[in-house]
């Protein structure tokens, strides 16, 4: 017998909720290798602004979920903190944080979620939530640094449903009194409609909302139990973009990548201030410079004065036209109802207010760097 | 009945005399989703056939806008600055791009007519 060459790609990799996208007619593409919905039949617009109203459900199973274990919180949050520079050791059981793994050069693998388990039973536990496109390579590297101690343990199994917008705390306390008491930023395991499920109150769209991990299998009585709701209404990848957008958050792959720092990225107030004064982390010594002196780039929001979206990769100059920098997320937000983008330029530009010019098929076209986010931020702190 | 005709890009010029009023069918407003901002050609402009004369922007992402037939623009859809939605809305009427001045009206003969695009659009997905 002989083996038939593998010459085809992968095939794409499908949610526990692909039938049920299919039924509410959504528009699916491929993504990060999985077939998800881009949009559903109301549109990215109607879909960003009902979210903005009432609340969205995503299913954002695709990224990637995992348990880390060792004897004790200690223990694995140090095992962490190896390759992270958030303070993970000062996390309170329940408490999430967000932080990024780091390579050599200081330059962000990843970004990504991470939660201490506040369940008494698992001390010790850290449960994680990276991007779809690159939980292969974290794992891997993750697995690569752990000490003999601390296990990663993969969550294939695990399904993940972000219900976004004001109306999400009204909608899940009807199934689930506990979820109230969450406040940003923070998780517990909990019953939905009677489903096991770990819920956090946070997510990708600046709005108050939810992340619920579920297990597979149960994740579509869960998503039906929810779109089931008035308020809610399903939500595809083309809104969760905009949404974000216009929230001033990043995307991996697009404005954080291997050569991007987080302090250029403007999220050193992700990096512990024990961490910065400890090191520790991989390019502790870039970052901990940057910290000092400053940048060469930075992350910066930017409107265009026209009507024109100016996309990733459009060039900045300045009114010189000296080349200054690079769009890195750009388009329209339908909240702010005008275009908007985020992108690098040289620190001396990277104040607000600052001038620059937006070339967009040739033509030069004024703008100004802004203050993030876009839209203001509506989370429940505590 | 307008006399239209199509091309497979799904622009559409709708003919009268050595005129003709060109936007994108339905199909492709349908296709791109909501449209945030459409890219007009100046009057004057001067544009040959199946080149770029206009740009149509969804939220996600920029398309190229193709000229059905060569020829003059002689008038502009300003009201898609402040109502892009219109492409969406009314692709056929109010969400008209630009009128042309035909300098070659035998390139007519190169497009579909209504029942031809019907049956291109069978084929497609």
């Amino acid at each position: 017998m002989t083996e038939a060459p593998q010459t085809q790609a992968a095939p794409a990799a499908r949610t526990a909720l692909h039938a049920l996208h299919i039924s509410l007619g959504g528009k699916m593409i491929l993504f990060a290798g999985y077939e998800m919905p881009v949009q559903f039949s109301l549109g990215v617009l109607g879909e960003h602004q009902h979210t903005r109203a009432q609340a969205g459900l995503f299913d954002v199973s695709h990224m990637g979920q995992a348990f880390l274990v060792g004897v004790n919180h200690e223990s694995t949050a140090r095992a962490l903190e190896a390759l992270c520079p958030a303070d993970l050791l000062s996390l309170k059981p329940g408490q999430q944080r967000y932080t990024q793994l780091l390579n050599e050069d200081g330059g962000i693998f990843d970004d990504l979620m991470v939660t201490r388990s506040g369940d008494p039973g698992e001390d010790g536990v850290l449960m994680l939530v990276v991007n779809a496109s690159r939980k292969e390579a974290d794992f891997a590297l993750i697995e690569a640094t752990l000490p003999k101690d601390v296990k990663l343990l993969r969550a294939p199994h695990r399904a993940l449903l972000a219900l976004q917008g004001p109306m999400a705390e009204l909608v899940l306390t009807r199934h689930c009194a506990d979820a109230a008491a969450l406040a940003f930023m923070t998780a517990g395991s909990m019953k939905i409609a009677g489903l096991d499920c770990q819920v956090s109150r946070s997510g990708y769209t600046g709005e108050d909302g939810f992340e619920i991990s579920i297990r597979a299998e149960r994740a579509e009585r869960l998503a039906r139990t929810l779109l089931g709701e008035p308020e809610v209404l399903p939500i595809g990848l083309g809104a969760r973009d905009s949404l974000r957008l216009e929230a001033g958050l990043c995307l991996y792959g697009h404005d954080i990548d291997l050569t991007t720092s987080p302090v250029a990225a403007g999220l050193a107030w992700t990096i512990g201030k024990r961490r910065r004064e400890e090191g520790g982390f991989p390019g502790a010594a870039r970052i901990q410079a940057e910290l000092a002196e400053g940048p060469q780039h930075r992350r910066v929001g930017l409107l265009p004065e026209g009507r024109a979206p100016a996309r990733e990769r459009t060039e900045i100059r300045d009114r010189d036209d000296a080349l200054i920098g690079v769009v890195t997320s750009g388009g329209f937000g339908p909240s702010l109802n005008a275009p908007l983008a985020m992108g690098y330029v040289a620190s001396d530009h990277a104040h607000d207010g600052a001038e620059v010019m937006l070339v967009v098929r040739g033509k030069p076209m004024p703008a100004r760097v802004t203050p993030m986010p876009f839209i203001p931020h509506r989370y429940r702190r505590a | 009945m307008a006399n239209i005709r199509y091309t497979r890009d799904h622009e559409y010029i709708a003919i009268d005399g050595e005129a003709g009023t060109v936007g994108i069918t339905d199909h492709a407003q349908k296709a791109l989703g909501d449209i945030v901002y459409v890219e007009l050609p100046a009057v004057g402009a001067i544009v040959a056939r199946a080149e770029q004369a206009a740009v149509v922007e969804s939220v996600k992402a920029a398309s190229d806008v193709f000229a059905p037939v060569s020829g003059e623009v002689i008038a502009i859809n300003s009201a898609l600055e402040k109502q892009p939605g219109a492409v969406n809305e009314d692709p056929l009427g109010n969400g008209w791009f630009y009128r042309l001045q035909l300098s070659n009206p035998s390139e007519l003969e190169g497009l579909m007519d209504e029942a031809a695009y019907a049956a291109y659009l069978e084929t497609l997905d």
